[in-house]
């Protein structure tokens, strides 16, 4: 494992960054973005889940350079007279969290499944493969409409916007584990022929040894590139699940619930509500994506296509 | 692979018994898919909401309800329960609508053009486009305009569906006014009995625009990039450089040698994009208030109105297990390096 | 006059932080009907050269210096539409993996024809004619049922006849064959060698075969250039560097060799391995793994000299023919 790191920071990876300033301006501002997020609570000039603090007398007061912008709110108020920039800070985070924790949760369930069906083969590789095709031949998002439509239709509303942070993750990180399942498998078919591991079966390794010391850092590079552009749908699918009305509540927005909150108002005027929530998603995710880009080219790894 | 059954000189395209087996499997495993889509839709049918309550209120006693359980089934054992629904789905009977009060499929049926609408124009957007640009783009890499191409996809990809669609109405319809913001607009053309599209009139081409633009925004780059990429590996492989080795011409080693490895894997994916398509729809629908199945499923979740939900469900489930169905089948017949034996592993 | 003229060819590989220089002052010559071997370890740059020729050097390669001589035009200089006139028409060229060069999605036949419709005037049905003709002459069997066939249908052995009898469409004056048996089974390969000389005897064709393999070359040309990191070492009849190479690089090439009669003895590898592109030694390329290296060896690039004759470069050269150790 030490060695597959220590290869991985002297690659040209870290060459390739130093001269790309499309991928260092689009990490200095994904950085920045999870910074300001993660620190929401320290910085951000009220607390939009506090509701003795808001004022409905202060709803859609546009961002402070406007005519009637006031200053003690720089990016306006909502509809419910809530400071627009402390909404983004705490939804910017809701929406990293969920796009993080789903892949996590994707990531884990892909791993195990490509480890398991490359390395033991037979019917639970077909099982699983098969499986893995028919699911992403679904399309995610249908997926994980239909399941939250039913989750909120069985459960009531209340219930339902305590629980949203959790199915939002489940249901998104459920939904994709074939990408990473397999990538993981054709790898471990490929690296399973080699010597290495041949003769770490030979010196007595058992499978989970082999397979998570031996096969499973090989795979570095195809995972990173996948778990970037992985985030960043997850992040989209978050945003489009919670603009339906189907992830998470209005009360504590994440961006997509945000930006639907306020597309009611975009005809009388009010664009601030949608706009500005919008443009800190577009850049998040295209921050992401240009990483992902640059990952992708910087590493060149061998992704499981379909032929 | 096992000997062909068939072969003429004209065509040939083999049908074999590898081939045969194939397409059984593959229709088997459709009819697995749909046999899960339709429990899931049956277990919702019984577990949301409460039918009884849909039929006669609260103000009934326990012991008048618990008759009526059993004069409709509902205390029946689960697979009594699930054959009759799959009998009377089969029938094309999936219930009433609780509030059209109306069979649900057919409530369905009378949206599906509208939608069939956006999709069919979206899918024109995304191929008229997607592959002169993409195969530009890997021809000529490192022209400016292919890499403008490069980047303007890059934030087309990360623009979600619903903010093309928003931005879209706010500019062309709520600012500038070229466009209107919401609806199919009036004037529809019948061209199938219960077909009316918008395609033919101005006003209902003028209400297509944004909603097909917006619903290809994602796909149309996704596309691009993956023809660019698809067709580069392709003309670095040996056998492009063979045909330029044998003197042809440009055009041909690009759009025949090229291009038809290029597009026999990009057709694949295309064929799975159908559900992602229809998963857009939901959004575009909702954004545009188009008056198709997407808004109207949406409708019915808000209303619990389940079996318009379980329709809509079984419906989508259909329409993705019929194109993936037949995009593999015809995929795999026209491909003449498919080996079909080792698939499914 | 040769009928194919290399003279002082260079070429250069920019890449992101340096210049790799693939190929130094390669000269060689071609008569018509002649055949000849170019011969050297895989990175030596034979393959680099072919591809010159007909210009197709994959990128970023470029030539930097020196031409080369088709029937007295410099190919170098040629226009795209020119020189896909000679590509494919006057120089065809066989690549090392049949499994490769053909294309899976199309037929034989449409391979095959369009060869004969990019070069010339001909109707469908004639070229078919000649396709059925060419694939005849490479023994393929019942040819006219072959032609309707994807490649995915034939074996490795018959593809490389495929592609040999695409090459041959046009009657070329020269055939480029690039490692052309290499990539197939053991048995299969001294058939394909034998077709291609008996090809080049009959039709009076000018080969260039590139191999690493001096049994093939000892059997199939008539002369061989031998290179190794980017610069012909050693140049002569086939016979004569055989049984008497000149260049300490060629000796080490033959005594690799497995002879006859010395069964369960060690072959004599040559020590270390050819140089990559971007770590040239200065001087003489090969001084790092030449038993006979000295100083002069290490100060500077040796001139090519006539030994009897062969050329070679090496300041030993006349010395170490004298020496005739083999």
């Amino acid at each position: 494992m030490n060695a597959a790191i220590r290869r991985f920071a002297q690659s040209n990876f870290m060459y390739s960054f130093g001269r790309d300033k499309v991928a260092m301006v689009s990490f200095a501002i994904l950085a920045a973005f999870v910074i300001l997020a993660f620190s929401a609570p320290l910085i951000a000039p009220y607390d939009p889940y506090d509701q003795t603090t808001i004022d409905i007398m202060d709803s859609e007061i546009p961002p402070a350079w406007q005519d009637e912008g006031e200053a003690r709110f720089l990016l306006g108020t909502d509809a419910q007279g809530r400071d627009m920039l402390s909404t983004i800070l705490y939804g910017t985070r809701i929406s990293i969290i969920i796009g993080v924790c789903a892949v996590l949760m994707q990531m884990f369930l892909g791993i195990t499944i490509g480890l398991v069906s490359g390395y033991v083969g037979g019917r639970i590789e077909s099982f699983f493969m098969r499986l893995a095709d028919i699911q992403l031949s679904l399309s995610t998002l249908m997926l994980a409409i239909v399941a939250l439509a039913i989750f909120q239709a069985a459960f009531s509303a209340e219930a339902y916007s305590d629980l949203a942070i959790i199915m939002l993750i489940m249901v998104i990180g459920f939904a994709e584990w074939p990408q990473y399942a397999r990538t993981i498998r054709a790898s471990v078919l490929a690296e399973k022929k080699k010597e290495y591991v041949d003769a770490a079966r030979v010196i007595g390794l058992g499978a989970p040894t082999i397979m998570f010391k031996h096969i499973l850092p090989n795979t570095l590079s195809p995972l990173l590139v996948i778990s970037t552009v992985q985030v960043a749908n997850a992040i989209i699918s978050e945003a489009a699940l919670s603009f339906l009305g189907l992830g998470i509540p209005v009360t504590k927005p994440s961006l997509g619930s945000l930006i639907n909150s306020g597309f009611e108002f975009i005809f009388s005027g009010s664009w601030w509500i949608t706009a500005i929530p919008s443009i800190v998603l577009i850049a998040l995710i295209l921050c992401i994506n240009l990483l992902g880009d640059w990952v992708r080219d910087a590493l060149n790894p061998k992704i499981y296509k379909e032929k | 692979m096992g000997p062909p059954l068939w072969r003429s000189h004209v065509c040939s395209r083999r049908i074999t018994i590898d081939y045969l087996v194939f397409a059984g499997q593959r229709l088997l495993q459709a009819t697995l898919v749909m046999f899960v889509i339709s429990l899931i839709g049956f277990s919702i049918q019984d577990n949301l909401g409460d039918p009884l309550r849909e039929l006669l209120g609260q103000s009934v006693s326990e012991a008048e309800r618990e008759a009526l359980r059993d004069e409709m089934g509902l205390n029946d054992p689960f697979f009594v329960q699930y054959g009759r629904f799959i009998t009377n789905a089969v029938q094309g009977d999936l219930g009433t609508s609780y509030f059209f009060k109306r069979p649900a499929l057919q409530v369905i049926a009378d949206k599906f053009p509208a939608t069939l609408d956006l999709v069919i124009g979206a899918t024109l957007i995304i191929v008229l486009i997607s592959v002169p640009v993409g195969v530009y783009c890997a021809i000529r890499p490192n022209a400016w305009l292919a890499r403008a191409v490069m980047g303007i996809s890059i934030v087309g990809i990360s623009i979600p569906v619903f903010l093309t669609a928003i931005f879209s109405i706010y500019l062309f319809a709520v600012t500038l006014g070229w466009m209107p913001s919401f609806g199919r607009g009036e004037d529809l053309v019948e061209i199938f009995p219960g077909w009316k599209t918008g395609f033919f009139t101005k006003d209902g081409f003028a209400h297509l625009v944004l909603p097909c633009v917006s619903l290809s925004s994602i796909m149309l780059p996704l596309f691009i990039r993956l023809i660019r990429s698809e067709m580069r590996e392709i003309l670095e492989s040996e056998y492009v450089r063979f045909a330029w080795a044998k003197g042809l011409a440009p055009k041909r080693v690009w759009f025949l040698h090229a291009l038809k490895n290029t597009m026999l894997p990009v057709v694949t994916v295309g064929g799975v994009q159908i559900g992602t398509m229809l998963a857009y729809t939901i959004l575009t629908e909702t954004v545009f208030q188009w008056p198709g199945m997407g808004f109207l499923f949406l409708e019915a979740v808000n209303r619990v109105d389940t079996p318009l939900i379980i329709s809509y469900i079984i419906v989508v489930g259909l329409i993705f297990v019929v194109t993936n169905t037949v995009v593999d089948l015809l995929y795999t017949w026209v491909n003449p390096t498919v080996k079909i034996t080792g698939r499914g592993r | 006059m040769a009928l194919l003229e290399v003279k002082n060819l260079g070429i250069e590989f920019p890449m992101r932080r340096e210049v790799l220089r693939a190929l130094q002052g390669v000269s060689f010559s071609l008569d018509a009907g002649e055949r000849l071997g170019i011969v050297g370890e895989s990175g030596a740059g034979k393959s680099i050269a072919a591809f010159a020729i007909i210009n197709l050097l994959s990128k970023p390669g470029r030539i930097n210096a020196g031409e080369i001589l088709f029937e007295g035009r410099d190919l170098t200089v040629l226009d795209d539409n020119a020189m896909r006139d000679i590509r494919g028409n006057r120089i065809s060229m066989i690549f090392q993996d049949p499994m490769m060069t053909l294309n899976p999605v199309l037929t034989i036949e449409t391979q095959m024809i369009e060869v004969l419709k990019a070069h010339r005037e001909i109707s469908d049905n004639d070229a078919r004619k000649i396709a059925v003709e060419k694939l005849r002459e490479v023994a393929i069997p019942s040819p006219e049922d072959r032609l309707k066939s994807y490649p995915h249908e034939l074996s490795g052995g018959q593809r490389q006849r495929v592609v040999i009898a695409t090459a041959l469409l046009t009657n070329p004056s020269i055939i480029i064959a690039d490692e052309p048996s290499t990539a197939l089974d053991v048995t299969i390969q001294a058939g394909i060698m034998a077709l291609m000389l008996n090809l080049c005897k009959s039709h009076d064709m000018g080969l260039i075969l590139i191999t690493h393999d001096l049994a093939v070359v000892s059997q199939v040309t008539e002369r061989v250039v031998v290179m190794y990191a980017g610069r012909v070492v050693e140049e002569g009849p086939t016979a004569d560097i055989v049984t008497h190479p000149k260049h300490p690089y060629t000796r080490g090439l033959i005594a690799a060799l497995p002879q006859e009669g010395t069964a369960g003895k060690r072959l004599n590898q040559i020590p270390g391995s050819m140089p990559t592109l971007d770590a040239i030694p200065d001087g003489c390329a090969f001084h790092p793994r030449c038993p006979h290296a000295d100083d002069v060896c290490r100060a500077s690039v040796p001139e090519i000299v006539k030994v009897g004759n062969q050329f070679s470069r090496c300041v030993k050269a006349t010395e170490l023919a004298e020496e005739n150790s083999l």
